[in-house]
């Protein structure tokens, strides 16, 4: 096993996830891809651990999933909230603050 | 110099020993109380205000008349008595208490200030019947006494200068009395203002005196004062003169007395003739142990005597407002007692001499004035008047003996000063003696026909009275005081000269005097056989212009000298040009110092941050994906410097 694939896919799903993010206007979409960023760190986290053999690298995968399982819960919580109140899930409109 | 150091017999004081010197601050405390009962009391104390006011001041008088009498009977060398009231303030070394000193110079400017102030009080309640503010001009007119009293019963030059404050902010509020009219508002502010500058000099001169002796008490500066060096006994000298300058209306200092008469009549009688403005006379003989000490300032205030003393008589020659003319010859006068005080021991006394003969006739001549104007609807100018002696016989006759007085008609009160002052100024020796004595002589020639014009162009010639003028003569309580001051104004001098009493009551606090009295050679001296002789001329050529002659309703234009006399000898535009121009450019300066550049600099620091933040502020579009982006960017840089750095 070659941790090489792993790391090189690893990069490829981080910078769909990171394009997305910065493309899209979406809420749901972005958020989508800030989670396939997530994942793919988890992939790497997980493949240099098999290939040091520790077991460091695994427990931060987990670490990172429990997180991201909040995160995705007060995120589409926010995001609910949001669409209720302006019937859009653009984040281009949500920008109260500027003004 | 012929007698001995003033410093020598200042060495002693006795303290107070119960009886009436003890109670000497009730001279001050009276009028005070008066002064605070009218104007704390507000209305009410309307209908017997006035009274209350000649109560206090009377009441003072009599005080002063029985500590007199309590001095008399007392050793001459143990005629000086303090009478501690309370300490004023203590830190460290320095200690001022509020102590009074009763001694015959001070006694004699009590017996003056509440004397003549207790006539002209009574005088008031008939000048001011009509005026809704009466009672207030007689709570500043108490006022005015308590702080004259301050002024000279003060037994160091700290409360000395408390007094000193205090008439002048009395004579702030007399001067602006009528607020309404703008000239007596403007009058008032410009005599602060004048005065501010003398008093400046006096609080300096107090600080070297306290810097150098440790004290600023009389006794034990005057004791100190041969140790002390010559240089600093000049310089305190000089600034003491300043003072002076400023509240008598001396040169440089004068420009202020004649705008004060916007004030009452009764008011210049009082402060701008008779008492505050021989503040400074008294000042100067006070510290007449200093003034030893330092020639140089000595001979200072001569020359600024002299100075003043002609120019005084030559303003009062050509004003035509009554008041003004009898303010040039208050300057021209005080002139007289100034030079002499300058002379040294052999001219203190007859400098205080011809202070009290002249707060008689001077006074007596101003509530004459105010007669004719309170006859006359307020009219001034003389040039309106004539022919009032049938019309105001009293008036006439009281204003007579004055004007005799003053020009010096031998054996009234005038003469016999005016006389002690020419004979101190040739006997003071030498060229400068023989300067000065010359000088007093031909101002008693320009005396003569300055006060021979006002006499006859107010009483004699012809009627030139403005429409609707019908002069009466004045109520009972203006004709009284009148014509007691008259009195004083014929007797007076004789009572203090003859023998020279006031010069040996005065001998403990100014030295004795230098010779023994001789009648024979007052009345015979050439010098004084000049002065007479120049009074008749003075009086024959102001008889001729001025009684004689037609005197033209509106003035004539006149030569350059009158012109200038008119002018005030161009005071006040010096006053303009030297000072008032050049301040306002300087302020305008110091404004424009301060807007441009000090705020420049703040304003400058303030609109560069707000420029920058309103650039920094583009930043913040709003858009969460460009924040985005600009993570990642930042991200990618963290990572390739981090990458970077572990290769390198």
């Amino acid at each position: 096993m070659d941790p090489m694939n792993y790391i090189v896919l690893a990069a490829i799903v981080f910078t769909i996830g990171a394009v997305g993010v910065l493309v899209r206007r979406n809420a749901i979409i972005v958020f989508m891809c800030v989670e396939l960023m997530l994942n793919a760190c988890n992939l790497a986290f997980v493949a240099f651990a098999r290939m040091h053999g520790g077991i460091e690298g695994q427990v931060i995968a987990f670490f990172v999933m429990v997180v991201a399982a909040a995160e995705v819960v007060v995120g589409l919580a926010i995001i609910m909230q949001i669409f209720r109140t302006r019937r859009s899930a653009s984040i281009d409109d949500a920008n109260l603050l500027k003004n | 110099m012929t007698s001995t150091l003033a410093a020598d017999v200042h060495a002693a004081t006795t303290a107070a020993d119960g009886g009436v010197l003890s109670y000497a601050w009730l001279m001050i405390a009276l009028p005070l109380l008066g002064a605070a009962v009218l104007l704390l009391g507000g209305r009410r104390t309307n209908a017997w205000g006035h009274w209350l006011a000649i109560a206090a001041a009377l009441a003072s008088f009599v005080w002063a008349v029985l500590s007199l009498g309590q001095l008399l009977g007392r050793a001459p060398e143990e005629r000086s008595v303090t009478v501690q009231v309370y300490q004023w303030i203590q830190a460290g070394d320095f200690d001022i208490g509020l102590n009074l000193l009763v001694d015959p110079l001070s006694i004699t400017f009590a017996l003056l200030i509440t004397g003549v102030g207790s006539l002209i009080h009574i005088y008031s309640v008939g000048y001011m019947a009509d005026d809704e503010n009466r009672r207030r001009f007689f709570a500043y007119l108490n006022l005015f006494v308590a702080a004259m009293l301050v002024l000279v019963l003060a037994d160091n030059y700290a409360v000395l200068f408390l007094g000193w404050e205090g008439v002048g902010l009395a004579s702030y509020l007399l001067i602006g009395f009528w607020q309404h009219k703008p000239a007596a508002a403007v009058a008032a502010k410009k005599a602060f203002l004048i005065n501010r500058v003398g008093d400046i000099g006096l609080l300096i001169s107090i600080m070297l005196l306290f810097t150098t002796f440790g004290t600023v008490a009389f006794h034990p500066v005057f004791g100190a004062v041969d140790g002390a060096g010559r240089g600093v006994m000049t310089a305190v000298g000089l600034l003491l003169l300043l003072g002076a300058c400023g509240k008598s209306a001396q040169l440089p200092l004068q420009a202020w007395l004649l705008d004060a008469m916007e004030g009452p009549t009764p008011v210049s009688a009082l402060i701008h003739a008779a008492t505050m403005v021989t503040a400074g006379v008294y000042l100067i003989v006070r510290s007449g142990p200093i003034f030893e000490a330092a020639p140089t300032a000595q001979l200072v205030v001569t020359i600024v005597g002299a100075a003043t003393l002609l120019a005084g008589a030559i303003i009062g020659c050509a004003k035509d407002d009554i008041k003004k003319a009898l303010a040039g010859s208050t300057m021209s006068q005080i002139g007289y007692m100034t030079l002499a005080a300058g002379l040294g021991p052999i001219g203190y006394a007859a400098a205080i001499a011809h202070l009290v003969t002249h707060g008689f006739f001077k006074a007596g001549l101003f509530l004459g004035a105010g007669s004719v104007m309170h006859a006359m609807n307020d009219e001034v100018d003389m040039r309106r008047y004539g022919g009032l002696r049938t019309a105001m016989p009293i008036t006439f006759a009281t204003f007579g003996v004055g004007y005799l007085a003053i020009i010096g008609v031998p054996f009234l009160s005038g003469w016999w000063t005016k006389e002690g002052i020419i004979q101190a100024a040739f006997d003071s020796g030498g060229l400068t003696g023989q300067i000065l004595g010359w000088v007093t002589v031909l101002g008693a020639g320009l005396t003569a026909f300055y006060m021979s014009r006002i006499m006859f162009l107010t009483f004699f010639g012809e009627k030139r009275w403005a429409d609707g003028a019908h002069p009466h003569e004045s109520p009972t309580t203006m004709t009284v005081p009148m014509i007691i001051l008259a009195v004083g104004s014929a007797a007076l001098g004789a009572v203090l000269v003859v023998n020279y009493t006031l010069g040996r009551f005065l001998a403990p606090v100014v030295g004795a005097p230098a010779h023994e009295f001789d009648l024979v050679h007052m009345l015979t001296s050439p010098y004084s056989l000049a002065a007479l002789a120049l009074m008749v001329v003075g009086v024959a050529y102001a008889w001729l212009r001025y009684a004689r002659g037609e005197v033209p309703v509106t003035a004539p234009k006149g030569n350059f000298v009158t012109v200038a006399a008119r002018e005030e000898l161009y005071g006040n535009a010096i006053n303009e040009g030297l000072f008032m121009r050049p301040g306002q450019q300087l302020t305008k300066a110091a404004v424009a110092f301060d807007d441009h550049a000090v705020d420049g600099v703040v304003n400058g620091v303030a609109r560069s941050v707000r420029a920058a933040s309103e650039n920094l502020r583009l930043v913040q579009t709003g858009f969460a994906r460009s924040y985005a982006l600009t993570m990642l960017f930042g991200a990618a840089v963290v990572v390739v410097t981090t990458l970077g750095v572990s290769f390198a």
